[in-house]
């Protein structure tokens, strides 16, 4: 077990939750404290988004640009030219979905230095629904050149990618989530950018998550292991520039393999790892995630568990990639 | 300098010392076209007395020092009238004529078929997707604001690429934020791919549109060179609105079997057209007037 660095209370019913959002606000305002060319843009979602915490403290940095990704995104684009660091704060669904394009050629091809923030990613934005529910934006931004991709586990992840990412030079997007969510690392949980944190070693399969549901994955690891199963977990943040090293390291010491994201099961965190493994150490691989639909109203956990993504079914997977092993 | 009087050793006035490079740059355009062998012709022929006023009269720039902090920003939103850019540039001295007529669009060139911000010196934005210029020239004029900076940004936008609803996003945003230190201009061409604008999607009325913006609208025969100066300087008076100057301009100017033919749009000339074209923009003498004629 790995697990000494991660929250000591981890599994016990009173685990402390904070929305990953939270995280993003609170390191917005610590890289405004830190550099004056921090500016934060947000598209009339600057509470939602948790950008308003920013904006009470450096309103002079702070532009509402209204309903409008596009202008937005471009926007973002002409200050990085001109030396400032632009967070574009909005949903998932509209930053990267309604301004890809902009993404694209006015950010990536240029090098710009913006970043963008997609807040409400996953299902678990629930009652909203389906048109809400960001589960492609990782697969439509992971594939442009010259940007890294990062998802944060939990609300302090959140806030250490947030200035990870500030510090970084170059275009970078980030996702976080609306609901409240167990705190699963500390102030001492190493986190770097392009670094995939081991938090559970295991002998016999790998689990590789993203974001909130690296818990999960932990609790079906923990219930696995009594029944003889000794999971490995892996906390995959960055999906771009994947860790390859300790991916195929992992597959190599388990030989099989389950990804674990709240994203479509194409071109997202699974679509990944397939990537590296299938070049670099072909293993049995199954992924949970959202099957190749969309999603619908509910509460976050009853969606969960209606498209698959619970502990019940990564438990599943990894019997079944198990079976699969040879 | 003042405008009007003789600039060098033979009595040329500014104005005419501006014409004589405009028409080289035309010359340039369809030397390096031919080169090329694919690209825009229209649009950069008739952008080239625009380019001039701009590079040779109103920017503040240094091609020695392309990044100096304080430089007024060009920002192009039609990427695809690169050409024009380009030999601009290169008499500008950013770089050298002969990359300018004989690397576009090649490959391991820094002149892209769209201009690419990073590869060659003097570029601002990357573009050619269109509708994408304006805002990138909104996010300039923000950081000038934030950094007590007095640099201008100039931003060039086609009139087809007007289509684009991004284009009217940042016309909205600057409107709202009183953006002084931002000037548009408008290539008024009505021509676009498919045909005329007017046609294709009508833009008019477009002064009145920038109008209800909260823009300062001005209006240039883009041929010109005099009056686009000037509506430049005006711009730079009107403190409480960003300035759209629209410019009328002929898509092929120069060149008689290219004017106002919207096939010219996105081809470049054959060996016995560029011929034509050059034979006919070496004697244009005359035929592009300015005020003081």
């Amino acid at each position: 077990m790995n697990e000494q660095n991660l929250n000591p209370k981890l599994f016990e019913g009173e685990v402390e939750q904070v929305p990953t959002r939270d995280g993003y606000g609170q390191g917005v305002v610590a890289l405004g404290e830190k550099n004056p060319n921090v500016v934060v843009l947000t598209g009339d979602l600057s509470e939602s988004t948790r950008a308003n915490m920013f904006q009470e403290k450096f309103p002079e940095r702070f532009i509402e640009v209204g309903v409008a990704e596009q202008n937005m995104m471009g926007i973002a684009a002409g200050l990085a030219l001109s030396g400032k660091i632009p967070f574009v704060s909005s949903y998932a669904v509209f930053v990267p979905g309604r301004c890809w394009d902009q993404l694209r050629v006015s950010v990536c091809y240029s090098k710009a230095n913006v970043k963008v923030a997609g807040a409400h990613a996953g299902i678990s934005v629930g009652p909203d629904g389906a048109t809400h529910q960001a589960l492609e934006d990782i697969a439509i931004v992971r594939c442009l050149p010259n940007i890294i991709v990062e998802v944060p586990c939990d609300a302090l992840e959140a806030k250490k990618t947030t200035i990870a990412i500030g510090e970084y030079t170059g275009p970078s997007y980030f996702r976080f989530h609306r609901e409240k969510t167990p705190v699963i690392t500390t102030q001492d949980t190493s986190f770097k950018i392009g670094k995939a944190e081991i938090f559970r070693e295991g002998e016999n399969v790998t689990v590789v998550a993203c974001g909130p549901l690296v818990y999960q994955s932990l609790l079906a690891a923990k219930e696995l292991e009594k029944e003889g199963i000794k999971a490995e977990v892996i906390n995959n943040h960055t999906i771009k520039p994947i860790d390859k090293l300790t991916l195929a390291a992992s597959a190599k010491k388990t030989g099989a393999v389950v990804t674990v994201e709240e994203h479509q099961i194409n071109g997202g965190l699974g679509g990944a790892v397939a990537e590296v493994l299938a070049e670099n150490y072909p293993v049995p691989m199954e992924r949970i995630g959202m099957p190749d639909s969309f999603g619908e109203s509910g509460q976050p956990n009853e969606l969960l568990e209606k498209y698959g993504m619970s502990v019940k079914k990564i438990k599943e997977a990894v019997k079944s990639v198990l079976k699969r092993k040879k | 300098m003042k405008i009007g009087e003789p600039q060098d050793h033979l009595g040329h006035t500014h104005i005419e010392i501006l014409e004589k490079t405009a028409n080289a740059i035309r010359q340039d355009i369809i030397k390096m076209l031919l080169e090329a062998g694919s690209g825009h012709s229209a649009g950069p022929l008739g952008m080239a007395d625009v380019f001039t006023a701009l590079y040779f009269s109103v920017l503040n720039h240094n091609p020695k020092n392309p990044k100096w902090e304080d430089r007024d920003r060009l920002v192009l939103s039609n990427g695809h009238i690169a050409p024009v850019l380009y030999t601009t540039l290169a008499h500008a001295g950013y770089f050298s004529r002969e990359e300018a007529l004989g690397t576009l669009r090649k490959l391991n060139t820094r002149l892209q078929g769209h201009p690419h911000v990073g590869s060659l010196p003097g570029i601002e934005n990357s573009g050619g997707p269109l509708g994408q210029g304006l805002s990138q020239a909104i996010g300039m004029v923000l950081a000038a604001h934030m950094d007590s900076k007095k640099y201008w940004v100039y931003c060039l936008l086609g009139d087809g690429e007007q289509d684009e609803g991004q284009n009217w996003e940042a016309i909205m945003f600057a409107g709202k934020n009183k953006l002084f230190n931002l000037t548009a201009i408008t290539d008024r061409n009505n021509i676009q791919i498919d045909g005329m604008t007017e046609n294709i999607m009508p833009l008019e009325p477009l002064r009145e549109k920038y109008e209800s913006f909260n823009w300062h609208v001005l209006e240039v025969d883009g041929h010109n060179i005099q009056e686009i100066i000037d509506a430049c300087n005006e711009a730079k008076a009107i403190y409480e609105k960003p300035v759209m100057i629209i410019a009328h301009t002929i898509p092929g100017k120069g060149v008689d079997f290219m004017e106002f033919d919207y096939h010219w749009h996105g081809k470049p000339p054959k060996e016995d057209e560029a011929k034509m074209a050059l034979k006919e923009i070496r004697t244009l003498k005359g035929k592009i007037i300015s005020e003081h004629e």
